[in-house]
């Protein structure tokens, strides 16, 4: 697998969806496709009552995409957004939402059970990254669902799709909405699809309830799909320490005994190679 | 940004702002939409939202139109009082102007119709991790 870089790891959300970035959500088809079929789905996930106009939140509505669904359902939204290249390109669309610049982290500036339910496609992966000194990815998460919570009507849900890089950052953010009084957890679409794989999170407010069956199961357990195979790879990458006894190990090895100062023999072609059978 | 919009929003994730509602709205540019009525929406809205503060505002930036004082008893039937509602939560639409916080007066610009409620991280509301509950 090649290794696309990730955009959280590029620049802060803020920097990153500038007017270039901001203006493929509004002229690439495939993004706008995927995108839609992705929102399609959190709002399958988010069980409004049928027939009924809700009132929704979008976290990180971008250019409103996810709101051209929401709107196609009759339903009534609000979008927040960190990004006001991706905003401008909402209104240059003219979205039927509303539009507000906010960060999420900072928390959700709502009065109490506003909302019927909630929806994200793509967002929550940039709140597990300090792209400030002052953030605190755990603190920042903490406050977001749990002003979000107090937002959502009794039995509003939240749905999340979201692109988690480890299976420790799907820990830590089930964790924290855990603690800001959620229920539910994450559900995996097609888990034996390295493409088609789809994380959402699904929280409920009113009381535990089953999850949603995940798409393309098959009747086998989603939980077990997740793999640490990319993890893996990625620390045999470029980060990572080489294989022990390896010439390469060995040349880190000695580099750093000459950076202490230490007596170290010259690099050679001998170094780091085996004994030949004489001995 | 609509009425409606602004109904909602609340500054309390300001540090010291315990309520932070409702926002102040000085409007410096107001547009009026055409925006499809859908009374079922409406009508479910109105227990929900905080009728005096949609009130006040519409008063403050001068576009009450006809819109009653107080809830009538019957709304959810009454036609004229629905569609005055409807008129004032999503038709008139705040281009520009801005929120001012009513407990510590930070004001929030509207620029483009998009309400700028980021803040700093010195004015952002510490939370209490421990008991789950913010204040």
């Amino acid at each position: 697998m090649t290794s696309v870089r990730r955009p959280e790891h590029l620049a802060p959300p803020e920097v990153f969806y500038n007017d270039t970035e901001a203006k493929k959500y509004s002229q690439n088809s495939r993004i706008i496709e995927i995108q839609e079929q992705m929102s399609e789905r959190a709002l399958e996930l988010l069980t409004l009552p049928e027939d009924e106009p809700c009132y929704v939140l979008d976290i990180g509505c971008g250019s409103g995409l996810s709101g051209s669904v929401l709107d196609e359902q009759g339903h009534f939204w609000v979008g927040v957004d960190i990004s006001s290249a991706m905003l401008d390109v909402a209104q240059d669309r003219e979205v039927e939402g509303d539009l507000i610049l906010g960060d999420m982290g900072e928390g959700m500036p709502f009065r109490a059970g506003t909302f019927d339910g909630a929806i994200s496609i793509s967002a929550l992966q940039w709140l597990c990254n300090a792209d400030k000194t002052h953030h605190n990815p755990v603190k920042r998460l903490y406050k977001f669902f749990s002003t979000l919570n107090a937002c959502l009507s009794r039995t509003g849900r939240a749905v999340f799709q979201f692109y988690p890089e480890n299976s420790n950052q799907v820990e830590l953010i089930t964790s924290q909405a855990m603690k800001a009084g959620f229920y539910g957890g994450v559900v995996v679409d097609y888990p034996n699809s390295t493409k088609a794989k789809k994380f959402f999170l699904v929280l409920m407010t009113g009381g535990n309830m089953p999850l949603p069956k995940a798409l393309g199961t098959d009747g086998e357990s989603s939980s077990v799909a997740y793999s640490k195979k990319r993890e893996l790879d990625r620390a045999r990458g470029s980060k990572g320490k080489s294989l022990k006894n390896s010439r390469e190990w060995i040349l880190e090895k000695k580099e750093r005994r000459r950076r202490q100062g230490r007596n170290t023999r010259a690099d050679t072609k001998y170094t780091g190679r085996k004994r030949s059978g004489r001995f | 940004m609509k009425l409606l919009t602004h109904n909602v929003l609340s500054s309390k994730c300001l540090k010291g702002v315990s309520v932070g509602y409702p926002l102040r709205l000085n409007a410096t540019d107001i547009k009026v939409v055409d925006v499809d009525y859908n009374s079922e929406f409406v009508s479910r809205m109105i227990p929900k939202i905080n009728y005096s503060a949609l009130y006040d505002a519409a008063q403050s930036i001068g576009h009450l139109n006809g819109l009653p004082d107080a809830v009538v008893d019957d709304f959810e039937s009454n036609e004229d009082f629905l569609k005055a509602v409807h008129h004032v939560l999503l038709e008139v639409d705040i281009v520009s102007g801005d929120l001012e916080c009513p407990e510590s007066g930070r004001k929030f610009p509207i620029t483009r119709g998009i309400p700028n409620m980021l803040v700093n991280e010195n004015e952002v509301n510490e939370i209490n991790g421990s008991n789950g509950y913010n204040n």
